[in-house]
């Protein structure tokens, strides 16, 4: 059962190039961490793909298990744990996320 | 509710701290950021910053006397850097 969430999750990883685990959707986040995470990501204009983690408990307690993080959002960008809000708005700053986006929607 | 005492406390204790800051967001004692400059971070990206503080924090967090956390961590070099 457990095993059968952290398998949804590693596939929704690997082929979406940018798959953000969230609070709410995009267009209705339900917490302030979401709500800027999704924001930075908007801003790029590159698609990405979300999951409510509010709608299935399985998948909140399993994403944490997953990256081994203990908060949520969480973005992942080419397959590959980026951080969550915190890290995502740093890397935004420094300008080292559109790099990231590009590389992924390169492939 | 934690104290800003007791963040700095325990990861005072966790890693070696040359600044640290803890900031009670909404004045509930339970939404926190962190600034925190260690020589533990040199050398290492931001999610594994983040998760030595994380891991820190793990039991307050655990327990939801920590609700949320916002970080910033930054190694001595980062921070002189930044100018601050």
């Amino acid at each position: 059962m457990v095993e059968d969430v952290l398998n949804r999750i590693d596939e929704k990883v690997k082929n979406n190039k940018v798959m953000v685990y969230m609070k709410g959707t995009p267009d209705f986040p339900q917490c302030g961490f979401s709500a800027h995470t999704v924001e930075i990501l908007k801003s790029y204009g590159f698609p990405f793909s979300s999951d409510d983690v509010l709608a299935d408990s399985a998948v909140r307690d399993g994403i944490k298990r997953y990256s081994n993080w203990p908060t949520i959002p969480q973005v992942y960008i080419a397959g590959k744990f980026v951080g969550g809000c915190d890290i995502l708005n740093e890397l935004h700053e420094r300008g080292e996320l559109e790099p990231l986006l590009k590389a992924a929607f390169d492939k | 509710m934690i104290t800003p005492e007791e963040i700095k406390a325990t990861l005072t204790q966790a890693l070696p701290v040359a600044l640290i800051e803890a900031q009670d967001l909404t004045g509930g004692g339970d939404h926190w950021q962190v600034i925190i400059v260690s020589a533990a971070f040199e050398g290492k990206g931001l999610i594994e910053q983040h998760r030595m503080v994380n891991d820190a924090l793990k039991e307050p967090m655990d327990d939801q006397r920590i609700h949320a956390l916002s970080l910033k961590t930054y190694s001595p070099a980062q921070w002189e850097k930044l100018g601050a």
